[in-house]
């Protein structure tokens, strides 16, 4: 089971190290991280993107609520927060038409072009873990020469 | 009261240290900590001067555990910080509340590989509760105080304080506290009354109950409410070995320890049980054998203060999250209003009581004078059952568990998380101090004494008297039983012939020493060492052979014991 865990913590120095030394020490692995400092300075959110049986995440929410470090540890609820993550892809361009083909393909996801080149264009999507892996798959015929990814940012929705 | 003055870190410090209550601190200098040990020299606080960093550590630990109020120990930077790291990691595994002072490199200096740095704030993380390194003299009070309160507070534990060098000479106003908040340690949790209630229906309808008491119950000190409602409802009471001596081993309910080198009537009736009500424990691979054979017969009632320990290890049908002392007297509170006592002739009971009385009479033996058994037994019979025993970690350690019965609750301690040979004997140590009226005696084996032995020093110099109970098998006793158990007798690394001679060796410190061959001998040594001011090592020469049984084997189930033949 995928899981994204949002953490509030302290925002000072060491702890994202003491929280990836946690899931080291427990035998867990981090599928994505994203780190930032909140709209108050005093806490940053750390999102975790995980899996494991609902007994290991269970235990890894526990683990990390023990820590005096943590203000809040909270398991996202797929249908219930808004999930975001940014990607660049740089895509080969092998004929003239593939460059269309890319250019179609980015704005039906709302994805950006940037430094478009004669061999090879770069794509920017900010969309959900789902939509990032459809769109990953519809250009991988083209060829994907690089990726790179933030890491999930995620929060729930009012009331949910 | 708030009151600001003006003064130097290592000073408030003291200051604050000595608002907690603290009276001694046990520790060994160096260059980065000499402005804590000039204000040290100058405070109310003693210092009793260990001969390793480790064992300081560990009596800082012993101190806690019998206090149940964090000891404090003290240690310079690099060698002195790595020095107590077994220390800090032994008292994390078993839940002891302590603090480490450790000297670090000036602030500016960290993070340069300067003469004796070291990250022991990185090397540490996994083995403490909580570590600080204040970059300011003026956070010290705050930092004292939060730190005692975390080491204290909910499942207690180590916590660390590493201050650079100039943190400690700066001067900043000081501001104490009298109270802090943290915003993300929230240690103590009410228990749930309705999951209670669940416990109790499932323990009233069980045929064939059980309680087992981990070291949570000596922790909190829950003796009184364990006893009343294994009483009330004529539960049989198993330990783990961390919790033994949570229930008088001398009650008619007790059953001993289980697990891997438990009780053999302690392991049968637990496997048989349908129903155990577990407190404060973590169902520990050392207690419970392998957790899927464990898990499948039996509904788990699961009490402990550490909600992370719910499902860790082991499934629990009903989870009660709390102080288990709080816990069990909601428990007993209910149990009161709700039930007439439960006749004390029910079938399982009387099941027990036959299994309990088969194994008592007819568990073999070795034959010996001085076999493990007759001496631990003559120890029991010639010792007040108030004294404090620490052990240290091997085969002794296991036949206290076996033939040494603790009659008043919560004065046995054991390094059984960690399993660290050389911890008893400091341990003791910090017992003493902890207690000045109670004997205190480490029940060692020679391996692990040889470790932290040079604490004779401090036993004496310090006037702090304690008698070590030696079995000496002039060997690795444990590590050579399972040579000769698992590897077909293919003995390495595990022969220390006589050497050192322990009487002469205890002599040269100014303590006493005493061997004993006989039973008469024992009694006779154990009497003395009672009565004397210094410390006393008996020295007990055994049959290097002897082995402990039963045994549960690691990675297999209770149910496949080995039993004496
Ligand atoms: C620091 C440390 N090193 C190694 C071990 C592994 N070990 C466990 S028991 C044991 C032998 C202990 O010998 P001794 O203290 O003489 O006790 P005995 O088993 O002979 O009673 C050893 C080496 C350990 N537990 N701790």
């Amino acid at each position: 089971m995928l899981v994204i865990l949002s953490i509030l913590v302290e925002n000072k120095p060491g702890i994202l190290w003491k929280i990836t030394h946690l899931f080291r020490a427990k035998n867990f692995n981090i599928d994505t991280i994203s780190v930032g400092v909140t709209a108050d300075p005093e806490f940053s959110r750390i999102t975790i993107c995980t899996h494991g049986d609902e007994k290991q995440i269970r235990q890894i929410v526990k683990q990390l609520d023990k820590m005096i470090d943590t203000v809040e540890v909270k398991q996202l609820d797929e249908h219930k927060s808004v999930y975001r993550e940014l990607i660049l892809f740089k895509i080969k361009i092998n004929t003239p038409s593939d460059s269309m083909e890319i250019n179609k393909l980015a704005n039906s996801y709302g994805a950006k072009v940037h430094d478009v080149k004669k061999d090879s264009m770069m794509v920017e999507l900010t969309a959900a873990p789902d939509q990032i892996k459809a769109f990953e798959d519809l250009a991988r015929p083209f060829g994907i020469i690089e990726t790179a990814r933030t890491g999930i940012a995620a929060l729930q929705r009012e009331g949910a | 009261m708030n009151n600001i003055e003006n003064m130097i870190g290592a000073k408030a410090l003291m200051l604050a240290m000595e608002k907690e209550g603290v009276k001694q601190v046990f520790g060994l200098p160096g260059g980065a900590n000499l402005p804590m040990y000039d204000e040290l020299y100058k405070s109310n606080i003693r210092h009793i001067l260990a001969r390793h960093e480790q064992s300081a550590a560990h009596m800082a630990d012993g101190f806690g555990r019998v206090s149940r109020k964090p000891g404090v120990c003290f240690a310079t930077s690099g060698p002195g910080a790595t020095n107590i790291v077994t220390g800090l990691a032994t008292a994390h595994a078993d839940s002891s509340p302590m603090i480490a002072v450790t000297g670090q490199v000036p602030v500016a200096m960290i993070g340069r590989d300067a003469f004796q740095e070291s990250d022991i704030i990185g090397m540490s993380n996994p083995c403490v509760k909580y570590s600080f390194q204040p970059r300011n003299a003026a956070e010290i009070p705050e930092v004292v105080k939060k730190g005692f309160y975390i080491a204290e507070s909910g499942r207690p534990g180590p916590v660390l304080f590493d201050i650079p060098k100039d943190v400690q000479q700066n001067e900043a106003e000081m501001i104490f506290p009298d109270v802090v908040k943290i915003r993300g340690y929230h240690p103590w949790t009410d228990p749930a009354i309705p999951e209670i209630e669940r416990a109790i229906q499932i323990l009233l309808s069980a045929e064939k109950p059980i309680i087992l008491a981990g070291g949570g119950v000596i922790i909190s000190s829950a003796f009184a409410e364990l006893q009343a409602i294994a009483e009330m409802l004529m539960i049989p009471v198993v330990t783990t070995f961390k919790g033994k001596g949570a229930f008088p081993e001398n009650h008619p309910l007790s059953l001993g320890p289980i697990g891997m080198h438990g009780h053999a009537e302690a392991n049968k009736l637990m496997i048989e049980a349908d129903c155990v009500l577990a407190i404060g424990t973590r169902f520990s691979d050392r207690s419970v054998g392998t957790f899927e054979e464990f898990e499948k017969r039996l509904k788990i009632i699961h009490m402990d203060v550490d909600p992370a320990e719910i499902g860790k290890n082991q499934t629990a049908q009903v989870a009660v999250v709390g102080d288990v002392r709080v816990s069990l007297r909601i428990m007993l509170k209910k149990l009161t209003q709700e039930v007439v006592k439960k006749s004390d002739y029910n079938k399982w009971l009387k099941h027990v009581n036959e299994v309990k009385d088969y194994w008592r009479e007819n568990l073999k033996i070795h034959p010996g004078e001085m076999s493990a058994a007759k001496i631990l037994r003559k120890l029991r019979e010639t010792i007040p059952n108030e004294t404090i025993l620490t052990t240290e970690v091997g085969q002794h350690q296991m036949w206290a568990s076996l033939f040494f019965d603790v009659i008043q609750p919560g004065t046995f301690f054991s390094s059984t998380g960690l399993g660290t040979m050389g911890w008893g004997f400091p341990a003791a140590i910090g017992a003493k101090v902890a207690k000045p009226d109670v004997p205190v005696i480490d029940i060692a084996g020679d391996g692990s004494f040889n470790m932290t032995e040079n604490s004779l020093a401090t036993s004496v110099l310090e006037d702090i008297p304690v008698i070590v109970f030696l079995i000496n098998n002039y060997s690795l006793g444990m590590v050579a039983q399972w040579q000769r158990t698992f590897y077909d007798r293919r003995m390495i690394g595990v022969d220390q012939q006589n050497c050192p001679d322990y009487v002469k060796l205890a002599e040269s410190y100014g303590a006493q020493g005493i061997r004993a061959q006989s039973l008469d001998e024992l009694e006779n040594a154990i009497k003395v060492g009672l009565k004397s001011d210094v410390a006393t090592v008996i020295d007990i020469p055994i049959d290097p052979e002897e082995d402990v049984l039963p045994f549960v084997a690691p990675g297999t189930p209770l149910k496949d014991m080995i039993l004496p033949s």
